[in-house]
């Protein structure tokens, strides 16, 4: 038996590594969609075509938040800036290093990472400024 | 088409009660809901039972034939799982199948047991209604996507803090005098404002409490209720549902919550009324924000007006559009799957003017429940009318 903490999540994990390794990738049907693995249908038109297209490198802030009140999995990393960023075919949300949470906008320019969390060392998507 | 009455409901109050179970939780619920409806229980055909976080919270699936235990029914018994809006799915069902002609009496219902994961732990719980890989391991919460719609609403359309500080002050106004409450205390705009951020721009009194609680109702067809001499002035007339991508940034739209506006579209179009005809509403107010994404899907607003519907005293009892008399999730508690039936009970109660605030509604007709689950990924709207 394997801890289930353990397995991989298959696509996931994988898009996780390429945007580690700055090749990061959403997948797109043959209508344009964009979405994000691991998928087998396009969720907007159910289109079966996907294929895997290099994210852009730098998305807008659309929204954020600063979280004080965390879940047990980020209690050392509270108080945290979680934001929705626009690739253009695809959002992601994310948390925002780097800046302090006082001077977040909206529309701020940003590219992202995968860092880990200060309480578990999980892995995670990370923003940064551009 | 058969008609759908409800012929009683029950609710426990809400609130802090660590020790209690769900089992005990929805059998005092069910209890209350025959003997208000004055239904046989040897007539029930089916229970549908909406919970969330029973794994959990209690270590326990296959909710269904405990809870048909606990009720003192002998049926069969399904639970429904559409994160807070999980009975309101159940509630459906059975309207369905009474509409059909399969079945005359059904119970409905659900409860949550959720204190006694403690703050954190009930957040983690809540939290699972999101995406697991792509929102939670960024440390999304569920007060965090609140918070995150709340910016996105303020950016697109405007409102302030204030503005949704007057929801939270509104509703707990209300509740004063609604016993089964978890809150019966008045707080002021300031109060909001200064408390604790939980996730900005979203405060502690912006968010509603984390609670126990069970609520419960017994459907019958109109045939049953003339059959059986059963006193059930509230008809269900209308019932819609509506789904939305599970992640937040997966939508068009960050600050309009258009599954709830299917679901309300569907339930007016199935009662024939229009927003113009409601006179009352219950609705999903998790969060601030979330009661002002509602009553614009409900048509009670144009979309991103309604953001100061509480400041102008319009949704306040004796406004307008009186919107959560009872108190809403905010004052009244939100265990999660009892919330939608414990919705139904309200507006049920407002309609027959057995309310403790039915006072403010005494000529209402038409009343409305609006039940979100997770960001309005499910949402399940429910058309109630006196039919004498």
């Amino acid at each position: 038996m394997t801890e289930s903490e353990d397995v991989r999540n298959e696509g996931f994990d994988d898009a996780l590594d390429a945007v580690a390794e700055g090749e990061g990738y959403y997948l797109e049907c043959s209508n344009g969609h964009g979405s994000l693995p691991p998928r087998r249908v396009c969720p907007d038109c159910g289109d079966t075509e996907l294929t895997e297209q290099r994210l852009p490198a730098s998305g807008e802030i659309d929204t954020y938040t600063v979280t004080h009140v965390a879940t047990p999995n980020f209690a050392d990393d509270a108080p945290y800036v979680v934001a929705i960023a626009d690739f253009g075919p695809v959002r992601l949300t994310g948390q925002l290093r780097g800046v302090d949470p006082d001077a977040v906008e909206t529309g701020q320019v940003v590219g992202v990472d995968v860092a880990t969390t200060e309480t578990t060392g999980e892995r995670l998507l990370v923003f940064e400024r551009r | 088409m058969p008609g759908v009455r409800v012929a009683g409901v029950g609710v426990t109050s809400f609130g802090n009660a660590p020790e209690r179970t769900g089992r005990d939780l929805f059998g005092e619920a069910s209890a209350e809901a025959f003997s208000d409806a004055g239904v046989d229980r040897a007539d029930v055909e089916s229970l549908y039972y909406g919970n969330f976080m029973g794994e959990l919270a209690e270590h326990q699936g296959h909710q269904g034939p405990l809870m048909a235990e606990a009720a003192g029914i002998r049926a069969p018994a399904t639970r429904y799982e559409t994160a807070c809006a999980s009975s309101s799915a159940g509630v459906r069902q059975a309207v369905k199948d009474i509409r059909n002609g399969e079945a005359d009496v059904l119970l409905v219902g659900g409860a949550e047991r959720m204190t006694n994961l403690g703050t954190a732990g009930a957040t983690e719980a809540l939290a699972i209604a999101a995406d697991d890989l792509w929102e939670v391991r960024q440390g999304m919460t569920f007060p965090g996507a609140y918070a995150l719609m709340a910016r996105a609403y303020f950016e697109q359309f405007g409102g302030t803090r204030e503005d949704l500080a007057e929801i939270a002050v509104k509703n707990h106004e209300h509740a004063l005098d609604n016993e089964q409450a978890q809150y019966n205390s008045e707080i002021s705009v300031e109060q909001v404002l200064d408390a604790p951020m939980v996730s900005e721009p979203l405060g502690l009194y912006d968010s509603c409490p984390i609670s126990d609680g069970a609520a419960a109702a017994v459907l019958v067809s109109d045939e049953y209720a003339t059959d059986h001499d059963v006193d059930a002035p509230v008809a269900i007339t209308g019932t819609g549902q509506g789904g939305d991508q599970l992640a937040l940034h997966d939508r068009e739209h960050l600050a309009t919550s258009p599954a709830a506006d299917e679901a309300a579209a569907e339930a007016y179009d199935e009662a024939g009324i229009s927003a113009a005809d409601v006179d009352l509403a219950e609705v999903h107010d998790c969060f601030t924000i979330a009661e002002v994404l509602a009553i614009e899907s409900l048509g009670l607003y144009e979309t991103g007006e309604g953001v100061d519907a509480a400041t102008r005293g319009e949704t306040a009892a004796g406004g307008e559009n009186p919107v959560n008399l009872s108190g809403g999730l905010k004052a009244k508690g939100h265990p999660v799957g009892a919330t939608g039936v414990g919705q139904i009970a309200d507006v049920v109660k407002l309609l027959r003017g057995d309310h403790v605030n039915s006072d403010a509604v005494p000529d209402a007709d038409v009343g409305v429940a609006h039940n979100a689950g997770g960001t309005v990924a499910s949402a399940v709207v429910h058309v109630m009318e006196v039919r004498e």
